[in-house]
């Protein structure tokens, strides 16, 4: 037990100052990107999945080297970066969906039998608006276009609301 | 414990939380680390109604979409982040939090796996602490958080711990993988008459979360 104590090095890891400073520097930067990574994932939820998972630099828990923090620290910027983009992506996408619904509140017939989710908005639930011919067959030779509105399943937002009231 | 002392608990179980020792070399590389551990009067065995009920309430109160933005609490996310830094992947080998949550999601519910398990499972999802429970007489003095040295393994298991693995140990052995497989001697059995339930600190877990782990953990202990 006092040998295990005494012993101011890992097994295998020689610990230089220098080498500590850069190990403690890594780990502050893991921890950030870890942070940035779990919020970007948070903000995606549930419009999309974000990959989260990094290779483990270990088979157990363990004092890591410098070689090993450093690649799990650009694995994880790799992450955050990937993250980044496919959320942008989304947002723009979701952006011209929103203008897309606009154009189509204000002219139907333009954007005939054309249907926009709340998921394509990045909004929650599972209404949608869908362009269709007002009395069937005659309002699509008269040209009687109007934009219908689906407020979803009663069950998902009857569970939201539960969930908000309690998060609340 | 003083927040066991001020809820005027059973005394059996209301004596101070103990603070065990980290390796000096392991401290100078993880501040903040740390080992705290409480022992209570318990056997393994069918958690009474009052425990289950409490399950039941802690597995109402918690929602699929709490599971995601869990993470982002700071308790959840210093373990995601400490486990980082010992070259674990959260996503595969996972926190003892998102663990429970992950179970959750798919069973349903938190099922109620009896005594001592349901007193961790309670305790853990309440403040996000992870927590250990070791049968306290095959302890010897005071436990730690250090590495491996060359040869050792956990009492009853047959694979060697390769050097420098983290591990909680006794006075004389390691008892527990830092977050991982326990050794078979150590762990809560049928013989077992008195528990000690471990919480690990990493940076950014105060101690005042592990006391109330442990505060939680050792009152459903005495309550089954």
């Amino acid at each position: 037990m006092q040998e295990l104590l005494d012993r101011d090095t890992f097994v295998g890891v020689r610990v230089k100052d220098d080498e500590r400073l850069a190990r403690t520097e890594l780990r502050r930067q893991i921890g950030r990107l870890e942070r940035d990574l779990i919020h970007l994932a948070g903000e995606a939820f549930p419009r999309l999945a974000i990959d989260t998972t990094v290779p483990a630099a270990a088979q157990g828990p363990r004092l890591i080297g410098l070689g090993e923090l450093e690649r799990v620290r650009d694995a994880l910027a790799s992450r955050v970066a990937m993250a980044r983009e496919a959320l942008a992506e989304r947002e723009e996408l979701e952006v011209a969906n929103r203008e897309l619904l606009e154009r189509m509140l204000a002219e139907p017939a333009e954007f005939k039998w054309v249907q926009i989710s709340r998921a394509d908005l990045g909004e929650p639930g599972c209404g949608h608006w869908h362009s269709r011919p007002r009395l069937g067959l005659l309002g699509m030779l008269m040209g009687w276009w109007r934009v219908r509105i689906s407020s979803g399943c009663p069950l998902s937002g009857r569970l939201a609301a539960v969930e908000q009231a309690t998060a609340g | 414990m003083s927040g066991a002392r001020a809820a005027g608990a059973d005394p059996a179980w209301a004596s101070p939380s103990q603070l065990g020792w980290v390796a000096p070399h392991v401290a100078s590389e993880f501040p903040g680390l740390g080992i705290t551990w409480i022992e209570v009067d318990g056997r393994r065995r069918r958690s009474s109604n009052q425990v289950r009920r409490r399950l039941r309430d802690v597995s109402d109160r918690f929602f699929g979409s709490q599971a995601i933005h869990m993470r982002e609490r700071p308790i959840p996310w210093a373990y995601r982040v400490f486990f980082r830094q010992i070259g674990l992947d959260p996503d595969r080998t996972r926190t003892p939090i998102e663990q429970l949550a992950l179970e959750r999601l798919q069973e349903g519910a938190f099922l109620s796996r009896g005594t001592p398990t349901d007193a961790l499972t309670i305790a853990t999802i309440e403040t996000g602490v992870a927590l250990r429970a070791f049968d306290a007489e095959r302890l010897e003095g005071k436990l730690c958080i250090r590495d491996s040295a060359p040869g050792e393994t956990l009492p009853g298991r047959s694979r060697e711990l390769a050097q420098g693995t983290l591990t909680v140990a006794d006075e004389r052995t390691p008892v527990s993988l830092l977050f991982g497989e326990a050794a078979e001697s150590c762990e809560v059995g049928k013989g077992t008459r008195r528990m000690a339930v471990a919480a690990v600190q990493v940076n950014g877990v105060p101690q005042v979360a592990a006391d109330e782990a442990l505060w939680i953990a050792a009152a459903a202990i005495e309550a089954s």
